[in-house]
């Protein structure tokens, strides 16, 4: 992920001395860093000011937030946004809008770890697939498409009725589930580099397979895995908050965006939207941040 | 500048110009593309025109703004490029201030274009016939009529079955078939004005010697305008009447194309062509010349002439006033202050040969043991395809064997089993100084790994672009070598200077490179171990011309340094007769010909050799074209029977033992080895007969 940060040009660019027409060709061939061409774009912007809007909260939430998420006001159950409750109350009189800042941390941090934990397997599982081939490739691609195949809800739901809910289920279930498909995209991508002639020159510097795969192939599919990691990222946020909301994720009376929706949208028709919007706001929010942030990086990357 | 272009314009070899309007008139065309804001002009000042019925060459090398040129004809320049300057008129009608619909019809009419990949140019979704019929449909003919006239137009590309091909789709076609199809297509309009743009850069020799035939023919049925863009100087003098040679944006000179190629009055043109090896020069005599520096940036700023800072004749008002065009005679013209002096262009490289290469050359003779012995080696891949059927072959210490072949030969297929890449079929046996190699290169040994190394032919693809340089070269050294710390750096240092590369080079990453210092990385990734042998795979074939013989001569170099022996695979025949010693020549996985490098030039050769030799053009004259190959290459999964040869070969013998019987590779002078049913005495008088000059290089 540093990648993005560093540009190919840098090194280059203070190292030149005595500026050759050679030197000048060979630099100006090249693009501008790659993270420049990303703040120029207005997508990438906006969807990192709401994705730190979010961070911040999931850090400070409880210093910003007005009220005690937890706090049960039973004077003031079900009220309507106003100057005091800028979101409105839920049914125990808790403060929508501190439960939604609140609600912003573990929901990132599962995410978070979960998607860093499927991003390391799958790089390992579809860098093996990829460069090694053969049988190995045809029985863990079968494994793969069988495991994709399967509703991961209908997975999740057995893992956690096996394990039992907690944040740590979570985060290893959503890993796994993610594992497979972050697995074929880097496989597709190291199938690429495979008909690359470097593989063939390191072969016959005698490497072994593990340093062609991590020293040779690996950081030349980086950028690949980098969209990949933002990508699923996005959807993890809502596999998480899915599961959340099944009660299968995060448990009351925690503030979570999913349990909350779950716990209060039987108040829609008594006219309660707030209860429900808001957290449903938040969600669509940060997976709609993430998706810009990949699709930044990915026309970055492709241009 | 101005004055000089009318003059050229009409010349005394256009009579009729005052009555019909020029094919293509362009004056004073700048292009420019706008890139991150910034305009930056692709082409500067360019005028040329074509008369009707005229071939007119655009040469140039990458970077020129050829291809440029040909898009900007017919606005089909990408959205960030425009004419900004200047005129153009085709057939009498200017494109630049057309509205889309007559640009469209102008398109459809009047210009046609053939590109490089034809496989790019046709859909592929849809039959070739309905594609060709497609052409003449929009030009108004009824859909029966337009098949007729599809299956008329393929029968006149000399397609031999054209109901059959017309019911395939693109991709079930041969490049040289697809290009035939293309240019079928380009031709149903009878178009005023042909573009083709380096039509047969990506077909072998032989089909490029049969569809460059197949326009020349064409041209003169037609009487169609054309214009050639090429790299390939020999390609531009066998098809072109007149040619303007392309430097950066600008046209540098223009003339009549023998003239230019065998008198270029600028020094750029001068440069360009000492860089080709010809016939008689070889590597033990002749260092190539090159053209010092690298191709202005586009968009840089330049004052004075284009050339300037790479030209040998320079003198300080090139530098701050641009030249003019010089009218050389009635028909040329050269943008060069000092084009009298132009044809004594100083040298950038010394001709003659460091001192020990005439020892070196006596290396060679063959004496002693081989360092490489094939024997029996053969490939089959999955199952049916023999890429490589019995091949029996030496390679001698310190010699060049040159593998020559069209696509499908074998040739990569021998040069990876060589190296262990590959790995050949039972029985096949691959010696190194007597030693058996094990098939797989990763458990070969360090010793044969350090021994046996390769060039691979696309620097971008053999080189990782996330390493640095000094990461690409110190690795070999440190795995083959077995160097660490002060010593690696001593010998880094001492390997690229080996290979003419800087202290500078070290900290960037390939995609900072040009081609040509990208593909000296690689040569000193080759050399780090102190190899025995090196593959060279086509090392040049993805250079330009001038850098290519800068790559030629470092090649030369380091085998008289380091008494390496070269493995040397390329298509290019001009190439292997000037670095060969000897030559082994491959078709369809087998050895039809091996012998000494000026012997297998001379001839008697084989007929399938001979063919090779015919179809490639030359800029030494015109060779005769005595025999020309048809047909296709068979597929490997299905070799003909007998002499695989027999197919395409156009001196098989009546008595049929050509089908029925595969010759054996016999010995008839020393050292060379032919496949053939004839007799050598017999080729030697065939061959004599049919060229009417004979083969003059050789001594």
């Amino acid at each position: 992920m540093t990648d993005i940060a560093s540009s190919p040009l840098e090194p280059s660019g203070t190292a030149l001395g005595p500026t050759s027409v050679a030197a000048i060709a060979a630099t100006a061939r090249g693009t501008p860093a790659p993270w420049r061409l990303l703040a120029r774009r207005p997508t990438f912007i906006v969807g990192t000011v709401i994705l730190l809007f979010w961070i911040v909260c999931a850090i400070f939430g409880h210093a910003i937030a007005p009220y005690n998420p937890l706090a049960q006001q039973l004077l003031a159950t079900n009220a309507a946004p106003s100057g005091a409750h800028w979101f409105g109350t839920d049914p125990l009189g808790r403060d929508v809008l501190s439960r939604v800042i609140t609600g912003a941390g573990d929901i990132l941090i599962i995410s978070l770890l979960a998607v860093i934990l499927a991003t390391i397997l799958g790089t390992a599982l579809g860098l093996a697939m990829g460069y090694l081939g053969g049988a190995f490739d045809l029985i863990s691609g079968r494994l793969v498409e069988a495991v994709l195949a399967l509703p991961s809800i209908v997975i999740a739901l057995l893992f956690v009725a096996a394990v039992g809910p907690s944040t740590t289920t979570l985060t290893i279930l959503v890993g796994l589930v993610f594992t497979p498909l972050i697995s074929r995209t880097v496989r597709a991508a190291v199938l690429a580099e495979r008909q690359l002639d470097y593989l063939s020159a390191a072969r016959l510097l005698g490497e072994n397979r593990a340093r062609i795969m991590f020293g040779e192939v690996l950081p030349n599919v980086v950028p690949a895995i980098l969209v990949e990691f933002t990508v699923r990222l996005g959807y993890a946020v809502f596999t998480v908050a899915t599961l959340s909301f099944l009660g299968l994720g995060i448990q009351p009376p925690t503030p979570d965006w999913g349990a909350d929706i779950a716990a209060n949208y039987v108040g829609l028709t008594a006219g309660y939207w707030w209860q429900v919007l808001f957290p449903a706001l938040a969600i669509a929010s940060l997976v709609i941040a993430v998706i810009l942030i990949a699709d930044s990086i990915e026309q970055v990357l492709a241009s | 500048m101005n004055s000089d272009l009318p003059a050229a314009a009409s010349s005394p070899t256009a009579p009729s110009s005052a009555d019909a309007p020029l094919a293509l008139s362009v004056q004073h065309m700048d292009v420019t593309y706008r890139v991150r804001g910034q305009d930056r002009l692709a082409l500067r000042d360019v005028s040329f025109s074509i008369e009707r019925g005229e071939s007119y060459g655009l040469v140039g090398e990458s970077g020129s703004g050829k291809s440029t040129a040909a898009l900007a004809l017919v606005r089909y320049l990408p959205g960030n490029g425009r004419v900004s300057n200047g005129m153009i008129s085709i057939n009498g009608l200017d494109p630049l201030s057309m509205d889309k619909a007559a640009l469209r019809d102008l398109r459809a009419r009047t210009v046609s274009m053939v590109y490089q990949e034809p496989g790019r140019a046709l859909n592929p979704s849809l039959r070739v016939g309905r594609q060709i019929a497609e052409v003449f449909g929009i030009a108004g003919q009824s859909s029966g009529d337009a098949t007729a006239s599809a299956e008329d137009m393929l029968r006149k590309v000399q397609i031999s079955d054209p109901g059959r091909v017309m019911q395939r789709y693109p991709h079930e076609l041969s490049g040289g078939m697809a290009q035939r199809a293309v240019i079928a297509m380009a031709l149903a309009v009878s178009p005023s004005l042909l573009i083709l743009d380096e039509p047969t850069t990506a077909l072998d020799a032989t089909v490029e010697a049969e569809v460059l035939d197949l326009v020349a023919a064409l041209r003169s049925e037609f009487q169609t305008s054309v214009l050639f863009i090429s790299h390939n100087l020999a390609v531009i003098a066998k098809m072109c009447d007149r040619v303007g040679v392309l430097y950066a944006g600008e046209l540098l000179e223009q003339g009549p194309a023998r003239e230019v190629f065998n008198n270029p009055r600028h020094p750029y043109t001068v440069g360009l062509l000492r860089c080709i090896p010809r016939r008689g020069q070889r590597k033990d005599t002749d260092r190539l010349d090159t053209i010092p520096g690298f191709l202005p940036t586009p968009g840089q700023s330049l004052t004075g002439c284009i050339f300037a800072p790479r030209c040998a004749l320079v003198q300080d008002k090139c530098r701050t006033a641009e030249p003019p065009f010089f009218a050389v005679s009635d028909v040329r013209t050269s943008r060069c202050y000092f084009h009298e002096q132009a044809p004594d262009l100083p040298r950038a490289t010394p001709a003659s040969i460091p001192a020990s290469g005439a020892d070196r050359a006596g290396s060679a003779d063959g004496a002693g043991e081989p360092l490489v012995v094939i024997e029996g080696l053969s490939k089959t891949f999955g199952g049916n395809v023999r890429a490589l059927a019995g091949v029996d072959l030496s390679i001698q210490r310190g010699e060049t064997l040159g593998l020559v072949g069209e696509s499908g030969s074998g040739k990569t297929t021998l040069a990876r089993v060589l190296l262990g890449l590959t790995g050949p079929d039972q029985g096949s046996v691959v010696t190194l100084n007597g030693t058996p190699l094990n098939p797989d290169a990763q458990r070969r040994p360090r010793a044969v790994l350090r021994a046996l190394q390769i060039v691979f032919q696309n620097p971008d693809s053999a080189l990782n672009r996330r390493h640095t340089v000094r990461a690409l070269i110190s690795r070999p050294l440190s795995r083959l070598a077995g160097l660490s710390g002060a010593r690696l750096r001593a010998r880094l240092e001492e390997l690229i200077t080996s290979v003419r590369l800087e202290d500078r080079h070290l900290p960037l990453r390939p995609s900072q490179l040009s081609g040509g210092l990208k593909q000296r990385v690689a040569i000193a990734r080759a050399f780090a171990g102190g190899p025995e042998a090196v593959v060279c795979d086509e090392p040049t074939s993805a250079l330009d011309v001038s850098v290519q013989a800068a790559i030629l001569n470092l090649l030369a170099d380091l085998q008289t340094t380091e008494r390496v022996t070269y493995l040397f695979i390329s298509h290019d025949l001009g190439l292997v007769r000037y670095l060969s010693d000897r030559i082994v020549v491959l078709y369809l996985g087998r050895v039809m010909e091996v012998g000494p490098s000026e012997t297998v030039f001379a001839g008697p050769h084989h007929p399938y050799t001979e063919a090779l030799f015919s179809a490639v053009p030359s800029l030494d004259g015109e060779r005769p074209s005595r025999i020309r190959l048809t047909g296709e290459i068979p597929s490997a999964a299905d070799p003909p029977s007998g002499c695989v040869f027999h197919t395409r070969c156009p001196r098989r013998l009546s008595t049929g033992i050509c089908e029925s019987t595969e010759p054996p590779l016999h010995e008839d002078e020393p050292g060379h080895l032919i496949r053939c049913h004839i007799p050598l005495s017999e080729l030697r008088t065939l061959q004599r007969n049919d060229s009417v000059p004979s083969q003059g290089g050789s001594s």
